[in-house]
This record gives structure tokens, C-alpha cells and sequence, in this order.
């Protein structure tokens, strides 16, 4: 095995300056509820639910390794898209929730939603007092659809386009 | 001034001084070292919320500490108990009688004041002593003899290192060290007297180290290992006694400053002023305040960066480098004495 090199300065004397160097730096840490931060735009703040979307095709919540995702649907009969045409069958949703309390923020439900009815959002002030209230239905769930950035342009060359978030 | 007074009105005022310096002092070296210097070597803010970044968190930890409960273990020694952490504290309120801030302002400048104030300071190895043992904890215990073995092997450099400087100036007395720095030359310039930083460098850097171990601040802090005797002698205090612990710790370290900047920076005096003019007696503790918090600031950069040494390390640092090593000093400096 080689010898470790010798370093110039003796390693205790780098460490007293490795600390006056930090000292003099701004901190890193914010005050947080004084100032807030700005987490990046890809963030994994809270999901958010595009309900029009949805097909209650059920792959988040069978997909969901925590079984957080609790989802509840029924078959109605919608008008013809076109005039003339037959009556369509579709799916609606009765309940969409998905428990924070037990979330571990691992977005395998976004990634595999076939019909971009879930999302990511960056924000992260949604704790409360009473762990239930954590279970956010599918009201809340769509009102955090507001918050959702728009997708970030691919880099120069790529020949994919970027997804749309609908709004 | 005080010599005006009558005795037990001018010992009231020398006992109300001391009682406030001490947690002044623990405060001052708290706050600015402890919550706001490391935080900001950590990279993060520290306590903000309590008066301006913070300055009355220490005020509100003290007062938390005293509503608290005075739990005493059930197999301890309920009266040793009781009175280590008043040993402790004694032994921090004896130092600050010798060491002077102004022409005049010094509690009682006696004349063997260095070698009081050495004999003093190693009082504080007995409370932990009797707080190790009467706590019936076998941490406390183990923590007790630690501290005992570190504060008796490092009491022996921290002395011998004062040694150097006291051949030097010739006299004991902590007023006479400072005239003797003022009034010193160094090869026959006197322009900025004879500060010992300069002629005792390797006293003053031994003082240094030996001090570190004798307040137990890190990388000397085997004694209260949190991380394996879980605190040591104090494992077992809660509420004010430990909060005498605390105090006595911080404000053992304001004083041990003190001593340093006395005898190797020349204490409450600078080049340039006049060392009986009365103006003194206001600039001195500014001067002097200055001083400690520069010595302080070294001993808490050190105690911010190292990680701990093992207990054999420690002590072969004592008896095998720091020992010898102002041994050495002692002659050095006694030879260039008689020959110069």
C-alpha cells in the first residue's frame, strides 16, 4: 500500500481554519417563519389532483407502497361528443384521498398516472394540529393544482416536447 | 476610595462585585462562544428569538433551570451531594479576588496573588470529586476520577508555565507582573514595555493548552464525555446545581482569560498610556475585557474544531511533552535572566 501523502500545513492547524472560514460565511439556514424559502420549482412539496383527468384506472393507489392513496369511483353515462353520436360510458370519482400522515414522498403515483392527473407542487406548509386532518380529499387536493409549476424546457437540441400542465 | 470605608461596607462591595462579574462573565462568554461563535462555525444562525439574535437566551435558560425540580438520587449522599456544585462555584468566586482591572480596581492585591490564585483553581477538582461520588451514578463516578486524574496531571504544567513568566518579572503579585510587563524593555527598547506574550511565547502557549484541559473544554473533555459517560460528575444535577455547575464552568474560563491576558499580554494596561494615571481605573477593564475575550476566543476556536482525546493520549501529553517542555522553559528563561 503507498504511503498517504504528506499535506502542506499539519492537519489540526487546517482544522482551526476550516472553522474560522465557516465563521466568517453567511449561514445557510434560513428563519423560517420570517423568511421563507424558496424551495426549487421541481420540489416535492405536496400532489396535487387534475380530477377531469382522472379515470379511476387505480394504478397510483395500487402502485402506492405506503397504501396511502384511497380511491372510491362509479360508471356514469355522458353525452355524445358528437351530435348524433352514442351515449359514452366514463368513469367518475367519489373519493380520491390521500393520507400525508403516511405519504413518504416517493411520487411512484405521479410517475405512473397514465392521463397526467396527478402532479408535483412545491409547497410544504400544509401541517396541522390533528393528525386526521392530514387526509386531504380531492377538493384539496385539486385546489393544489394552482400551485403547480410549469414543466421546465428540456435542454437546447432535445427533439421531446415539453409537457403541458393543465390548467 | 475604598479605603474610606468602613471594613465590613468595603467587603460588601468587593463580594457584591465578584458575586456579579461571575454570572456577567458565564453570560457574556455563553452567549457571544458558546451559542453564537459555534453556530456560526456550523454554518447556521443559533438562537435568534429571545431579545436580538438572541443575547437573552442564556437569562431564559437560567431562570428555566431554577423552576426546575431538586432531584437528589436515592442511594446519594444527600449533604456531599448538595454542596459539589457550591465547592465548584467557591473555587471560581476565590479566583476573581487577585486578578486586577485598573491601578486600583483589584480586590485585595496580595503579594503571592498568581500562586493564590493557581492554589485556588485546583479547589474545583474537589467538588467534582465529591460530585462524582456522592451522585451513586457509575457514570458520575467514572467522569469524577477522570477529571481528577486530567485537572491533578495538567495543574503541573499550568504552573510551571507561570513559572517562566514570574522569574521574569520577579514577583508574584498579579499587579506586579502587569508594571513589570509596562515598565519592561525588550534589548533595551522600552517604546512598548515587555508584553510576555513575546519573551514567554512557549509559556504562554503551554498556559494555553493546560488551561484548556483544566476547564475541560474540548479536545480535554473525557471527564463529561457526553457521548460515553453521558455528562460525568454532573449526570446526575438538575435544576440550579446545575446550573452552579454551568455557571462555575464559564465562569472559571472568564477568569482563567483573565489570568492569561495578565500575565502574557499585559493585563489592563496598553503601550502608550500612563500606568498610575487615575483614567485607568475606567480604561483598565476595557482594556482588560478586550484582552480576555481575545484569550476566550482561543479557547473556544480550539474547543469548536478538535475532536476529544483518548485518555492515554492525554495524559502522555501532560507528562511526556507539556512537563518537560517548560521544564525546559523554566531553565531557558532562568540562565537568560542571570547572564542578561
Amino acid at each position: 500500500m503507498p504511503k498517504p501523502s504528506t499535506p502542506a500545513l499539519p492537519g489540526f492547524i487546517k482544522g482551526l481554519g476550516v472553522t474560522f472560514r465557516t465563521m466568517m460565511r453567511p449561514a445557510v439556514t434560513k428563519q423560517y417563519p420570517h423568511e421563507k424559502e424558496q424551495p426549487p420549482t421541481r420540489a416535492r412539496g405536496v400532489i396535487a389532483l387534475k380530477e377531469d383527468n382522472c379515470t379511476v384506472c387505480m394504478l397510483c393507489a395500487r402502485s402506492c407502497p405506503d397504501w396511502c392513496i384511497y380511491i372510491e369511483g362509479h360508471k356514469e353515462m355522458a353525452p355524445p361528443k358528437r351530435p348524433g353520436g352514442k351515449p359514452r360510458q366514463v368513469s367518475a370519482l367519489d373519493r380520491f384521498d390521500i393520507d400525508y400522515a403516511l405519504c413518504m414522498y416517493c411520487g411512484i403515483c405521479v410517475d405512473v398516472c397514465p392521463f397526467d392527473a396527478l402532479f408535483w407542487t412545491p409547497e410544504y406548509e400544509y401541517s396541522e394540529p390533528r393528525i386526521a386532518d392530514l387526509i386531504h380529499d380531492k377538493e384539496k387536493l385539486g385546489d393544489w393544482m394552482e400551485t403547480v409549476p410549469d414543466f421546465e424546457a428540456y435542454e437546447a437540441g432535445s427533439e421531446q416536447k415539453v409537457r403541458k400542465v393543465p390548467r | 476610595m475604598i479605603a474610606e470605608l468602613a471594613y465590613w461596607q468595603s467587603t460588601g462591595i468587593k463580594v457584591g462585585v465578584v458575586l456579579a462579574i461571575i454570572p456577567t462573565g458565564a453570560l457574556i462568554l455563553g452567549w457571544t462562544f458558546l451559542l453564537k461563535m459555534m453556530s456560526h462555525m456550523q454554518s447556521r444562525f443559533g438562537p435568534m428569538e429571545a431579545g436580538p439574535h438572541g443575547v437573552l437566551q442564556l437569562v431564559a435558560d437560567g431562570v428555566k433551570f431554577i423552576q426546575k425540580e431538586d432531584i437528589f438520587p436515592d442511594k446519594a449522599d444527600r449533604r456531599v451531594f448538595a454542596m459539589a456544585p457550591i465547592v465548584v462555584l467557591m473555587s471560581t468566586f476565590l479566583l476573581f479576588i487577585v486578578i486586577p482591572a485598573g491601578p486600583d480596581l483589584v480586590i485585595e492585591d496580595l503579594d503571592t496573588g498568581i500562586f493564590f490564585a493557581l492554589a485556588v483553581s485546583s479547589l474545583s477538582v474537589l467538588g467534582i470529586l465529591m460530585a462524582g461520588w456522592a451522585s451513586a451514578n457509575k457514570y458520575a463516578l467514572l467522569g469524577g476520577l477522570r477529571a481528577a486524574g486530567q485537572l491533578i496531571a495538567y495543574e503541573l504544567p499550568l504552573v510551571l508555565a507561570v513559572v517562566g513568566v514570574v522569574i521574569q518579572a520577579g514577583t508574584l503579585s498579579l499587579q506586579g507582573i502587569v508594571g513589570a510587563q509596562a515598565t519592561g524593555e525588550i534589548f533595551g527598547f522600552g517604546g512598548l514595555g515587555n508584553p510576555y506574550i513575546l519573551t514567554q511565547f512557549i509559556g504562554l502557549l503551554i498556559f494555553l493548552i493546560a488551561a484548556q484541559a483544566e476547564l475541560s473544554q474540548t479536545p480535554f473533555d473525557m471527564p463529561v464525555a457526553e457521548s460515553e459517560i453521558v455528562g460525568g460528575y454532573m449526570v446526575e444535577y438538575t435544576g440550579f446545581r446545575f446550573l452552579f455547575f454551568f455557571m462555575s464552568e464559564f465562569g472559571t474560563a472568564f477568569a482563567f482569560g483573565a489570568i492569561a491576558s495578565t500575565l502574557f499580554l499585559g493585563g489592563w494596561w496598553i503601550p502608550g498610556v500612563d500606568l498610575d494615571a487615575g483614567y485607568m481605573n475606567v480604561l483598565g477593564p476595557a482594556v482588560m475585557f478586550a484582552k480576555i475575550m481575545a484569550v476566550s476566543f482561543l479557547i473556544f476556536w480550539v474547543r469548536f474544531t478538535y475532536p476529544r482525546f483518548r485518555e492515554d493520549q492525554l495524559q502522555a501529553i501532560a507528562w511526556k511533552f507539556l512537563i518537560p517542555l517548560s521544564l525546559l522553559n523554566i531553565l531557558a528563561t532562568g540562565v537568560l535572566k542571570v547572564v542578561l
